[in-house]
């Protein structure tokens, strides 16, 4: 999914713009109509995607770098090809992701090198899940299971967003999402039907993923962390559950499933409360979630340092394709 | 000489099957290990759309491994798994320019990997298969013959991908010119043991399991100089080692370290 969970620099061009045409444009989303990349839209709803699709497309290209650190070491040749379709696919989601965001940027003049840049200098944030470590094979099939299980709950709730470009390549991700949270669930059933290790091992994962897990929908009001984006793209029609409603969704997904394979969550205050209709939970760290995405969480610089390196080290080969460097 | 349909027939040959596994050998070998360096690649290809098509290529490739691993099972060499991931170094038959590391650092930390290489590498691999492949879709071992046909309806696009590659850099920037020529002298000494059948060679040709290897070689070499313009000034050579004859570096083990690592932790469990 990729919840906008960091405030960018938003311009103060709304009260300049032309009355007319915001109210014109907010009849359209209103009446369910969807905007294409040349209409004309306001300065804060292009920012507002711009942020929200850069930081999607480029979480599924980080997030493919913790899985592919277990892509080589899948336990078998069929683990191998399902793990490698996988990471391909988010792969290919990130590109696709880049292309939206990159017209949305071209007003104003800027491309995918400037996103590229700004991931490596700090100024565009990936999802907390990606900067955490993975340990085990074990955590191969959770983050198919419950993180892509996650992405799928929190992307459908902008499967009916209003930006025409980014509904539809929600709508080819979402497809795919679901084999992969298919591919993760058989990882893990696999583990939990297995030897007392691996069971033991599946359970660590689940354990040490749980807190990231709840991070992933972002706090539910503003207030916790200051800088909660979720007002406006509700306003505008890119999504329509909150933060909360999105984690209490999830929850009711698939903690019974946790639980009917006889694992637990490091939460025992972990519960359904049936007079309140939702489950009750203890809050993860929120301080501890800030300090995550702004690159300070336990894996984010090495991850960081992945894409700097292929950066430096392939500038011979952007030099050589660069259209001036064909040699006549 | 009568077409063999069955691993059954096969077996009843002994000096057949001999030289049958270890053709199969070389071909799941190759496959396994030029997939697993392509797989190291994954997030730090030169741009993102090369990263999803090189990756779709690593898959594919790991896809055919699979295959002729299968083969293998179906004669009794033991499972698919446990071959691909249950054999020591001292058992493979990859060619040894294949298992060399895309650069110094590793896949998870400091990974200074060398496009050039790489590009090189995949690009003299793939002409190579799809020789080796046309010979075996005619292959006396029906099942072989019937692999090969089914690697070839995709295999061609990979070639083309990397002839893409090699044809654009060469013709680029003087650095990039000069990057492909190092890499392609480098490989000229260090890929000979690829184009050989190794040490059963000639009863392979014999059992028309596939073309005698001075043919592949040939048909490699005029395929290579149709693509290029010109082969390297110097006389192939096996630098590293001679693969075909299970010789290996340092660097394979590294590969099969991480390549068997979880399946080795717990043989007999189901993953
Ligand atoms: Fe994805
Ligand atoms: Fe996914």
């Amino acid at each position: 999914m990729y919840n906008l969970v960091e405030h960018g620099i938003y311009s103060e061009n709304e009260q300049k713009e032309d009355p007319e045409k915001y109210e014109e444009f907010m009849a359209r989303i209103e009446a369910g109509e969807k905007i294409e990349a040349d209409d004309w839209m306001p300065d804060e709803y292009r920012q507002t995607l711009i942020k929200l699709i850069s930081m999607h497309g480029i979480s599924e290209i980080m997030g493919a770098l913790p899985e592919k650190e277990w892509v080589p070491k899948a336990p078998t040749l069929k683990r191998k090809l399902g793990i490698m379709a996988k990471v391909q696919d988010e792969m290919g989601h990130g590109q696709l992701l880049l292309r939206v965001a990159e017209d949305l940027m071209a007003p104003y003049g800027k491309d995918r090198g400037d996103l590229m840049r700004d991931l490596l200098e700090g100024k565009l944030k990936f999802h907390n899940v990606f900067h955490m470590p993975t340990k085990t094979w074990a955590d191969a099939g959770v983050i198919g299971w419950l993180v892509d299980g996650a992405a799928i709950i929190s992307q459908t709730n902008m499967l009916d967003a209003s930006y025409g470009p980014y509904q539809r390549a929600l709508q080819r991700i979402c497809a795919e999402e679901v084999f992969h949270a298919q591919h993760g669930e058989a990882i893990v059933m696999a583990l939990a039907e297995g030897t007392k290790e691996q069971r033991a091992m599946l359970q660590d994962a689940v354990n040490r993923w749980w807190s990231a897990l709840l991070m992933f929908f972002g706090p539910a009001s503003a207030s916790t962390t200051g800088s909660s984006k979720q007002e406006v793209t509700t306003k505008y029609r890119i999504r329509k559950s909150s933060n909360e409603e999105l984690r209490q969704a999830f929850l009711d997904k698939y903690l019974p499933r946790v639980f009917a394979l006889g694992l637990t969550v490091p939460d025992e205050t972990a519960h359904y409360d049936e007079d309140k209709q939702k489950w009750i939970y203890k809050q993860p760290d929120w301080t501890e979630f800030k300090k995550i995405i702004s690159n300070n969480g336990p894996r984010s610089k090495e991850r960081l340092r992945l894409r700097e390196i292929a950066y430096e080290n392939n500038s011979w080969v952007r030099e050589a394709l660069a259209p001036t460097a064909a040699m006549s | 000489m009568n077409l063999v349909e069955t691993p059954a027939e096969a077996q009843k040959n002994q000096s057949y099957y001999n030289a049958l596994v270890e053709l199969l050998y070389q071909f799941a070998d190759d496959d396994f290990i030029v997939s697993f360096r392509g797989s190291e690649w994954l997030g730090l290809a030169p741009h993102i759309e090369e990263d999803v098509a090189f990756s779709s290529i690593t898959q594919n490739t790991m896809g055919h491994a699979f295959l002729f691993y299968q083969l293998l099972e179906d004669l009794g060499e033991g499972s698919a798994d446990s071959l691909a991931h249950d054999r020591s170094a001292s058992e493979r038959r990859n060619a040894v320019y294949f298992e060399k590391v895309n650069g110094k650092g590793t896949y998870v930390e400091e990974p200074y990997y060398d496009w050039a290489l790489t590009v090189v590498r995949q690009f003299l691999y793939e002409t190579f298969k799809k020789v080796k492949l046309q010979a075996a879709s005619r292959s006396s071992y029906e099942p072989l013959a019937h692999t090969a046909q089914k690697i070839l309806m995709e295999q061609p696009y990979h070639l083309a991908h990397w002839k893409m590659w090699i044809t654009q850099l060469h013709g680029a920037t003087e650095e990039a010119r000069m990057r492909i020529h190092s890499r392609l002298e480098e490989a000229w000494r260090e890929i000979l043991d690829a184009l050989e059948l190794g040490p059963l060679a000639e009863e392979m040709e014999r059992q028309k399991l596939i073309k005698k290897e001075k043919d592949l070689q040939e048909e490699w070499q005029q395929s290579v100089e149709e693509t290029l313009g010109f082969l390297p000034n110097i006389p192939l050579g096996k630098n590293l080692g001679n693969g075909r004859a299970k010789q290996h570096t340092k660097d394979l083990e590294q590969a099969l370290a991480t390549l068997t690592e979880v399946y080795v932790s717990d043989r007999e469990a189901v993953w």
